[in-house]
C-alpha cells in the first residue's frame, strides 16, 4: 500500500486541464497583467492549495477555474470540455452542478436563513422543494449545523457561517470544491474546524483547491501551487515522510 | 419548465421579502402607482355608475317606444327654433292610430296621447309638491315597464269617461299614506277630488337625480278638464319590432307630416325622440371624465413608473455582491432578470392593491353619502387595475433587471 517514491502521483480522471492561461485587466491607460501564462492540470479527488503574495494572481485564477471568468488567451479544458466554447446558461449550468464556491467573505444571503441559503443551488438546479429541504437539510447536518437550520446569518458565528456557506456549496454534490481564503475572516482554532471539514470531503472523494496565504492552512493540501506575479513559481506534492507525519497528528 | 416555476416562487419570496424589510421605502415609491389606481378605479365607478344608473332609468322608458314631442332629447344651441313651433296636441294620437290601422305592414303598434303638469297632491293634512300629473288613456300600461304595488292601472271606462280616479307612483303613496292603504282613498289634486285605484311599485330615480316615483296618472279626460294651462302634451308610439326602430322612425315622421299638413319643401315642425338619442346626450360627460382620469391616471403611472425604475435600480447596486454570489451559485441571466423584474412587479401590485383598498373605500363612503347615486364597483376594474399595475412593475423594472442580468459575476463579487 505505501508507495516507494517520495510522494504520490494522483491518478484519477483529469477534470481541470488550463494551458497558458493569461489574463488582462485594462484600467484606463494601464494594462495589468494578472496571470501571464498558468498552466495547471488537476485530477479527481486532489487535495491543492494555492499561495502566494497578495496580487499574485490567486484568486484571478480561482475565478477562472470557477468558470467565473473568462481568460485573455489560453485554453480552459473542464471534464474534457473546452470552457471558451460554452454559452452563459452552460457555464452557469457547471457552476450550478459542478462546482461549489466558498468565499473568504462567506456570502450568504443576510435574509434568508440557513436552510434557505443553502436551498438556493437546488432551486437553480430544477429540484422541488421537499427533496429541496431535505438534502438542503441533511447536508446541514453533515456540517455539524442540524441545530441551526431557521437562523439567520447574523445569528450564527463566523464559523458557523462559514459551514453554512461550505453546506451551501456542498448541497448539489460537486465534483470541484473551490475556497477562496475559506478561514481569512476566521480565528486560528476556527479556521482549523473549517479545515478539518475539507479534509473530511477530501478524504470523501472530493476534489478540492484552496487559496491561502497561511502555511498552517496551505499545511492540509496535498500539493500546493505557489504564484508570484501572475506566474506559477512552484508545484510541490507532499512528501511521503509529511504524509506520514500527517496521519499521525 | 419545473424549474422556471421554482425561480418564480424563490424570487417572489425574495420580492416579498424585500418589500417587508423595506417597508416604508416600498410604500413611498408605489405611491405614483397608488394614485393611478385610485384615479382609473374612481373614473371607471364614477363611468359606469353614471351608465348602471342611466340604463336602469332607460329601462322604465321602454326601448320599443318613439316619443313624439315639441323639443328633442338633447341640448341645442338654437333653442328659440324650438320655442315658436306648434304646440303637439293629444289629438294627434286619435289621428295616428287611425293611419296605422290603415297602413299594411306598418312599423308601429300604437300612439297613446299623454300630457302632463306640475302639482301638488293632498290627503288630509299630508301635501306633496311638484308631482307630475299625467293625464293618458288606459292604453299607456302598454307602453310601460312599471309593475303595481297594489291596485290597478284605470281601464278603458274609466278612461273614456274621465272618471275621477288616479294611479299614483312610490313616492306619493309613501308621503300621503305612511301607514294605510291608499287604494280607494280620495286625494285631492288641483282641488279636486281624485279616487286612487292603483300604486306603481318603486321605480327609482333618473340617475338619482330626480325621482320617477313622484307621479299620478289621471285619464285624459279628467286631464283636460282640470289642467289645461302650462300642460305639455306628448304622444308615445310603440314599435312592433325594436330592431326597425329607424323605419318606425321615418314611417312615423310621415304620419305627423301628414297630420300636421306640411308640405315637402317645408322642415318637420316637431321632434321624434327615443331612449338611444338621450344614452347620447351623456356621451360628452362619460368622455369627460375618462379624458381626465386618463390623463390623472396616466400621469401618476408615469411619475410611479420612474420611481419604481429608480427604486429598483437603487435595490441592484445595493444588491450588486449578492447578484455575483447567486451567479456564482448557478443563477443564469434569466434568473437574475426574472428576479428583478417580479421585485418591481411586486412593488407596483401592492400600490395597485393600496390603490384599489382607497377607492374601494371611496366608492363606499361615496355609496353611504349619497344613497342615490348610483355606484359600481365593478370586478372588471378590479381586473384592469391589476393588470396595470403588472404591466407598470414589468416595464419600469425592465430596465433595472436587465442590467442587473448582464453584470459580470467577478466584478459583481468584488462590489463592495
Ligand atoms: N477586476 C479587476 N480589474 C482590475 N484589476 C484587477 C481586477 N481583478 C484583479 N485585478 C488585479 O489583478 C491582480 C491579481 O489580483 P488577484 O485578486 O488575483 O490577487 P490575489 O492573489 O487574489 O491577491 P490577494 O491575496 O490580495 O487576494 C492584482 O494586481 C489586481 O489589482
Ligand atoms: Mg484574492
Amino acid at each position: 500500500m505505501m508507495d516507494t517514491r517520495d510522494s504520490i502521483r494522483p491518478v484519477g480522471p483529469v477534470v481541470i486541464d488550463i494551458e497558458n492561461i493569461t489574463k488582462d485587466y485594462v484600467m484606463g491607460e494601464e494594462i495589468v497583467h494578472a496571470l501571464r501564462g498558468v498552466s495547471l492540470r488537476v485530477h479527481r479527488n486532489e487535495y491543492i492549495a494555492i499561495m502566494g503574495p497578495s496580487g499574485s494572481g490567486k484568486s484571478t485564477l480561482m475565478n477562472m477555474v470557477g468558470c467565473l471568468d473568462t481568460p485573455t488567451s489560453g485554453r480552459y479544458g473542464f471534464n474534457g470540455r473546452n470552457v471558451a466554447e460554452m454559452d452563459d446558461d452552460e457555464l452557469a449550468a457547471i457552476r450550478n452542478r459542478e462546482i461549489g464556491f466558498v468565499f473568504q467573505t462567506f456570502n450568504l444571503l443576510p435574509r434568508a436563513n440557513t436552510l434557505r441559503n443553502v436551498e438556493l443551488p437546488l432551486i437553480y438546479a430544477g429540484v422541488d422543494p421537499e427533496t429541496r429541504e431535505e438534502r438542503a437539510t441533511q447536508t446541514l447536518i453533515d456540517v455539524g449545523l442540524g441545530d441551526r437550520l431557521h437562523h439567520k446569518p447574523n445569528e450564527l458565528s463566523g464559523g458557523q457561517r462559514q459551514r453554512v456557506a461550505i453546506a451551501r456549496a456542498l448541497v448539489n454534490r460537486p465534483s470541484i470544491i473551490l475556497a477562496d481564503e475559506p478561514t481569512g475572516n476566521l480565528d486560528s482554532k476556527t479556521g482549523e474546524e473549517i479545515m478539518s471539514l475539507f479534509e473530511d470531503l477530501y478524504r470523501r472523494g472530493n476534489t478540492i483547491i484552496l487559496v491561502t496565504h497561511e502555511a498552517d492552512i496551505a499545511r492540509h493540501a496535498r500539493r500546493t501551487v505557489r504564484l508570484r506575479d501572475g506566474l506559477i513559481e512552484s508545484d510541490d506534492l507532499m512528501t511521503v515522510p509529511e504524509l506520514e507525519s500527517m496521519a499521525l497528528t | 419548465m419545473k424549474r422556471f416555476l421554482y425561480e418564480l416562487s424563490e424570487s417572489w419570496k425574495i420580492a416579498v421579502a424585500q418589500m417587508r424589510s423595506n417597508m416604508t421605502r416600498s410604500t413611498l415609491t408605489a405611491l405614483g402607482v397608488i394614485i393611478g389606481i385610485v384615479a382609473v378605479t374612481l373614473m371607471g365607478t364614477a363611468i359606469s355608475g353614471i351608465q348602471v344608473g342611466f340604463d336602469k332609468s332607460m329601462a322604465i322608458f321602454g326601448d320599443d317606444v318613439l316619443y313624439v314631442g315639441q323639443w328633442p332629447w338633447k341640448n341645442v344651441d338654437d333653442w328659440w327654433n324650438y320655442r315658436d313651433r306648434k304646440k303637439i296636441k293629444t289629438e294627434y294620437a286619435e289621428g295616428l292610430n287611425r293611419m296605422i290601422a290603415m297602413t299594411p305592414n306598418s312599423n308601429l303598434a300604437i300612439a297613446i296621447p299623454t300630457s302632463s303638469v306640475y302639482r301638488s297632491v293632498k290627503y288630509m293634512d299630508s301635501e306633496v309638491n311638484n308631482v307630475l300629473i299625467r293625464g293618458t288613456v288606459s292604453d299607456y300600461i302598454i307602453t310601460s315597464t312599471f309593475d303595481f304595488k297594489e291596485g290597478r292601472f284605470f281601464n278603458e271606462l274609466e278612461s273614456r269617461g274621465g272618471a275621477n280616479v288616479c294611479v299614483i307612483g312610490y313616492d306619493v303613496a309613501d308621503a300621503l299614506f305612511p301607514s294605510a292603504s291608499p287604494i280607494d282613498k280620495s286625494v285631492l289634486i288641483n282641488g279636486q277630488p281624485f279616487k286612487v285605484v292603483g300604486v306603481i311599485s318603486r321605480q327609482g330615480s333618473f340617475l338619482g337625480l330626480f325621482s320617477l316615483d313622484s307621479i299620478v296618472v289621471i285619464p285624459l279626460p279628467a286631464f283636460q278638464k282640470y289642467f289645461t294651462a302650462k300642460s305639455e302634451a306628448e304622444i308615445l308610439v310603440k314599435v312592433k319590432d325594436k330592431t326597425k326602430l329607424a323605419d318606425a322612425k321615418d314611417e312615423l315622421a310621415g304620419l305627423m307630416r301628414h297630420v300636421r299638413g306640411l308640405p315637402p319643401e317645408k322642415k318637420d315642425d316637431f321632434s321624434i325622440n327615443e331612449q338611444q338619442a338621450l344614452k347620447s346626450t351623456l356621451d360628452p360627460i362619460k368622455n369627460s371624465i375618462a379624458v381626465a382620469g386618463l390623463f390623472i391616471t396616466g400621469l401618476s403611472l408615469f411619475v410611479g413608473a420612474i420611481g419604481i425604475m429608480n427604486i429598483t435600480f437603487v435595490s441592484v447596486k445595493e444588491r450588486t455582491k449578492e447578484i455575483g454570489t447567486r451567479k456564482a451559485l448557478g443563477a443564469r441571466r434569466r434568473t437574475i432578470l426574472l428576479q428583478f423584474l417580479i421585485e418591481s412587479t411586486a412593488l407596483c401590485l401592492l400600490g395597485g392593491i393600496i390603490g384599489l383598498t382607497f377607492a374601494f373605500l371611496m366608492c363606499f363612503l361615496i355609496g353611504v353619502a349619497f344613497p342615490s347615486f348610483p355606484i359600481h364597483f365593478s370586478s372588471k376594474l378590479v381586473l384592469v387595475s391589476i393588470l396595470v399595475s403588472v404591466l407598470t412593475g414589468l416595464i419600469s423594472g425592465f430596465a433595472p433587471a436587465w442590467s442587473a442580468s448582464r453584470l459580470d459575476p467577478v466584478t459583481a463579487l468584488r462590489y463592495e
